[in-house]
C-alpha cells in the first residue's frame, strides 16, 4: 500500500510490470511447446535423412557395373550367316576369353571362365544377330563382369577375409588387378539396370519388367478407378438424397479406404482370379486389384473438392436455368478439378507402392522376360524390390536400394505432377 | 403469355417479335398483378419461414421487399422461382401463379421457369469464365440463338442493357471475376437479362457493393423495369424508397404490409411497420 498504489494513467504498463499475474507462465508454456514442435520437425528431419543416406549409399553402386573387354573373332565356319542364331556363342566367348590369357591351364581354366558374367554369351548373340555383316571381323567387346568380381571392384570384398569365406579367391583377384593394370577393366552406367528384365544373376537384372508391368497394372488402376470414382463422388455429392442408405454408403467408402490392402489382394484372388479365371501374375489383375484399393481414395478427394466449391457458382447456374446436370458439368466439376487431380495422382502414387496385395496375385514370381502385354505375367515395381532383397547375392543388396531409388523417384514426379496441375489449374476467386 | 410447361418452350420465341409486342403492351399491362401468391407457406423441416403470405406483383413495377434480418423476405423470392427446390427440407404449401399459372402446379420443369425468372444475387457470383461466356451461358444452354454473330448480338444486347458495354467491349474474353464488385453485379444482370426474362429476382443486389456502384445497379433497375418486373429484396429503407413502386414489409413470416412505397413510408397503417421504418427495431 505504498508506491504500489499508482494512479491509473498508464494501466498497461502498469500491469506488465507486475509479476505476479503468471504472466512468465505463459510465455514459458508456448516456448515450451514451440520447443517440442522443432524438435519432433528435427527427429522427422534426422529419420528421412538416415533413410535417404542408408539407400543411397548402399544403393549408388549398383548404378555401374564393371565390365571386361574382350576381343572376339567371329569366324563364318562357327557362324552361319543364314541363322546367326544357331552358332555356339558360349563356346565362341569361352574360347575369346580364355586367348586373352597366355598360362591357360587345366587348373586355372574354371577360375578365369567364372569372371565373365553368363550375360557376355547373350550380348554376342545379340549383336550378331543384329548386324550379321559382323561376321567374319574380329570385335573388341565390353562384356558384363561375373557378380563377384563386380563387388571386388566396388571394394565389397575384402582380401583380409580368409580366402575359403570367399566366393572369388586370389588368384582371380590377382588376375584382375592384372587386367585393371591393362586398361581392360571399365565401369560404365549399368544401363542393364533398365533394359533387361529380372535374372538370377545380378550383374544381368534390371527393372525393365518391372517397370512395364508397373505402367500396365497403374494403366488399368487409373482407366478404372478414375471415371468409376468420379462418378462414384458427383453422384453421392450432388444427386443423392442423404438419408440413412447414402449415410451408410459414405460410413463404408471412409471404412474401405482404411482397409488394409492385403485384404484387396485376397479379394482379387478370390474374385479376379479364382470366380472370373483370369492368369495369376498378370499387370491386369493387379491393376484392377490396385483399382479396388484406389477407389475410395479417389471418391473421397473428389466429394472433398466438390463440396470446395461455392455455392453461389450453383445458385448462378440453377438461376439462368441450367439443369442440375450441366451445372455439375459446365461449372462444378471444372472447378474441382484441380482437387480431383491432386487425388487421383496421390491415389495412383500409392497404388504404385502398393505391395501386399500384388504378392497375393502372384506379382512376384520369378520372370526372365518383360511383360509385352496386360495379359502376360510380370513383376511389378515394389515386388520386385521384395524378391531382389530375398535374394543372397551380394550384388542384389545394391541392386535393391537402387531400385527403391527408382521407386521413389517416380514417385517424386508424380506429386511433383499433382502440385504443378493444382497451381495451374487453380482459379483464383 | 408465360407457360411454363415443358412443350411450351417454343412460345418464349424470337426476340424481335417478343420486344415489339412488349412495346405495344407496355403502356396497358403495367400495373397488372403478373405475379400471384395465394396463402404460401414454407417450411424448414419442422421450422415454419413463412407463414400465410398473400401478396400480388404488378407487372413493370419494382417491388421492394423489406423486413429485418431473417424475417423470410429472401425465402419468399426463392419460391417464385423455384431455387429452393434444391433445398431437400424445405416443403412449400399454397399457390403461386404466373400469369395465372400455379407455378407449383405438376409437369412444370423448374429449369424451364428458371430462364423465365431470371435471378440476380447477394454476393456478385460471376462464372469464373470470361465476360463473353458469363453472358452466352444461359442462351447457349437454352438454344436460344442459331449462329455465333445471332449469340454475339445477344452478348452485346444484354451488356448494354446493364450498362456495362461500354466499360468491357475490349475486354470480352478476359475474365468475369477480373471485375470490381460493381461490374461483376451488373454483369450478373446482363447474364440474368441475357435468357430475356419477364421477371427479375433481386436478393440484396447491393449489400456488398460501395454507395457508388450501389446507385449505378439502381438506376439500371428502374431503367430495367420498362421491360422487366422487378422483385427485390433489400435492407437498405432508402434504397427500397428510391427504386420500388410498391413495397411489401415482412416480419417473421408474415407479410405485415405491402402497397405504394410511398404510402408504407409516409403513412404505415400498421404499427411494426411504423417501429421498422423509423429504426426502433431491424
Amino acid at each position: 500500500m505504498t508506491d504500489t498504489t499508482r494512479p491509473p494513467a498508464s494501466g498497461w504498463a502498469d500491469e506488465a510490470n507486475r509479476s505476479n499475474i503468471g504472466l512468465k507462465r505463459r510465455h514459458a508454456r508456448s516456448r515450451r511447446l514451440q520447443g517440442f514442435g522443432i524438435g519432433a520437425i528435427a527427429l522427422a528431419i534426422l529419420m528421412l535423412g538416415t533413410l535417404l543416406w542408408t539407400m543411397v549409399s548402399t544403393g549408388y553402386s549398383a548404378f555401374v557395373q564393371t565390365h571386361l573387354s574382350v576381343e572376339v573373332t567371329l569366324s563364318p565356319e562357327e557362324i552361319d550367316a543364314q541363322s546367326p542364331g544357331d552358332a555356339n556363342y558360349r563356346d565362341i566367348m569361352q574360347r575369346a576369353w580364355l586367348s586373352s590369357f597366355d598360362n591357360v591351364t587345366e587348373e586355372n581354366e574354371g577360375d578365369l571362365l567364372s569372371m565373365l558374367s553368363r550375360g557376355a554369351e547373350l550380348q554376342l548373340r545379340n549383336l550378331v544377330i543384329d548386324d550379321p555383316s559382323l561376321i567374319g571381323q574380329t570385335i573388341q567387346m565390353e562384356v558384363p563382369a561375373a557378380d563377384d568380381l563386380d563387388q571386388v571392384e566396388k571394394g565389397f570384398v575384402s582380401r583380409a577375409t580368409p580366402e575359403e569365406y570367399r566366393i572369388v579367391n586370389d588368384r582371380q583377384i590377382e588376375i584382375f588387378y592384372e587386367l585393371k593394370q591393362d586398361g581392360r577393366v571399365s565401369t560404365p552406367f549399368n544401363t542393364a539396370l533398365f533394359t533387361e528384365a529380372d535374372s538370377r544373376f545380378p550383374e544381368l537384372a534390371g527393372l525393365k519388367g518391372a517397370l512395364i508391368g508397373s505402367f500396365f497394372a497403374l494403366l488399368v488402376c487409373f482407366v478404372l478407378s478414375f471415371p468409376i470414382g468420379i462418378a462414384a463422388a458427383i453422384y453421392l455429392e450432388e444427386f443423392a438424397p442423404k438419408n440413412r442408405w447414402t449415410d451408410l454408403i459414405e460410413v463404408n467408402i471412409n471404412n474401405l479406404a482404411a482397409v488394409p490392402s492385403i485384404v484387396f489382394g485376397l479379394l482379387g484372388l478370390a474374385v479376379f482370379i479364382g470366380f472370373l479365371g483370369f492368369p495369376r501374375s498378370i499387370p491386369l489383375v493387379g491393376g484392377m486389384v490396385l483399382a479396388l484399393m484406389t477407389l475410395p481414395t479417389i471418391i473421397i478427394s473428389t466429394r472433398a473438392a466438390l463440396k470446395a466449391v461455392p455455392p453461389s457458382v450453383r445458385e448462378a447456374a440453377l438461376g439462368v436455368g441450367a439443369s442440375k446436370l450441366q451445372t455439375v458439368l459446365h461449372h462444378v466439376l471444372p472447378l474441382a478439378l484441380p482437387g480431383i487431380m491432386t487425388g487421383t495422382i496421390i491415389g495412383m502414387a500409392q497404388a504404385l507402392g502398393e505391395t501386399a496385395p500384388l504378392l497375393l496375385i502372384g506379382m512376384n514370381a520369378f520372370i526372365t522376360a518383360a511383360p509385352d502385354s496386360m495379359m502376360s505375367p510380370s513383376t511389378a515395381l515394389p515386388t520386385q524390390i521384395y524378391i531382389w532383397a530375398d535374394s543372397p547375392e551380394r550384388g542384389f543388396t545394391a541392386r535393391t536400394s537402387a531400385a527403391i531409388m527408382v521407386l521413389l523417384g517416380f514417385m517424386i514426379i508424380m506429386n511433383g505432377i499433382a502440385i504443378y496441375l493444382r497451381k495451374r489449374l487453380e482459379t483464383r476467386w | 403469355m408465360a407457360n411454363f410447361h415443358t412443350d411450351a418452350l417454343a412460345n418464349s420465341g424470337n426476340g424481335t417479335a417478343h420486344a415489339k409486342q412488349e412495346g405495344a403492351k407496355s403502356a396497358n399491362t403495367r400495373g397488372v398483378a403478373k405475379i400471384k401468391a395465394e396463402s404460401v407457406n414454407v417450411f424448414y423441416g419442422e421450422n415454419q419461414a413463412i407463414k400465410n403470405v398473400s401478396v400480388d406483383i404488378d407487372e413493370r413495377q419494382v417491388t421492394a421487399f423489406i423486413g429485418p434480418s431473417g424475417c423470410g423476405k429472401s425465402t419468399f423470392l426463392r419460391c417464385i422461382n423455384r431455387m429452393n427446390d434444391v433445398i431437400e427440407s424445405c416443403r412449400i404449401e399454397g399457390r403461386i401463379l404466373i400469369d395465372d399459372n400455379d407455378i407449383y402446379a405438376k409437369g412444370v420443369d423448374p429449369v424451364i421457369l428458371r430462364s423465365h425468372i431470371g435471378m440476380v444475387f447477394q454476393k456478385p457470383n460471376p462464372f469464373p469464365k470470361s465476360i463473353y461466356e458469363n453472358v452466352a451461358y444461359g442462351p447457349k444452354i437454352h438454344g436460344r440463338t442459331r449462329n455465333k454473330s445471332e449469340l454475339d448480338s445477344v452478348v452485346e444486347q444484354s451488356l448494354r442493357r446493364a450498362g456495362l458495354w461500354d466499360e468491357v467491349k475490349d475486354r470480352l474474353a478476359q475474365p468475369g471475376t477480373g471485375l470490381s464488385g460493381g461490374q461483376q453485379q451488373r454483369l450478373c444482370i446482363a447474364r440474368a437479362i441475357a435468357v430475356d426474362p419477364e421477371v427479375i429476382l433481386m436478393d440484396e443486389p447491393c449489400s456488398a457493393l460501395d454507395p457508388i456502384a450501389t446507385a449505378r445497379v439502381e438506376e439500371l433497375i428502374d431503367e430495367l423495369r420498362q421491360n422487366f418486373t422487378i422483385v427485390i429484396v433489400t435492407h437498405s429503407m432508402q434504397q427500397a424508397a428510391r427504386v420500388s413502386q410498391k413495397t411489401a414489409f415482412f416480419h417473421l413470416g408474415h407479410l405485415v404490409e405491402e402497397g405504394p412505397t410511398d404510402r408504407i413510408f409516409t403513412n404505415p397503417e400498421d404499427k411494426r411497420t411504423q417501429d421498422y421504418i423509423t429504426g426502433r427495431f431491424g
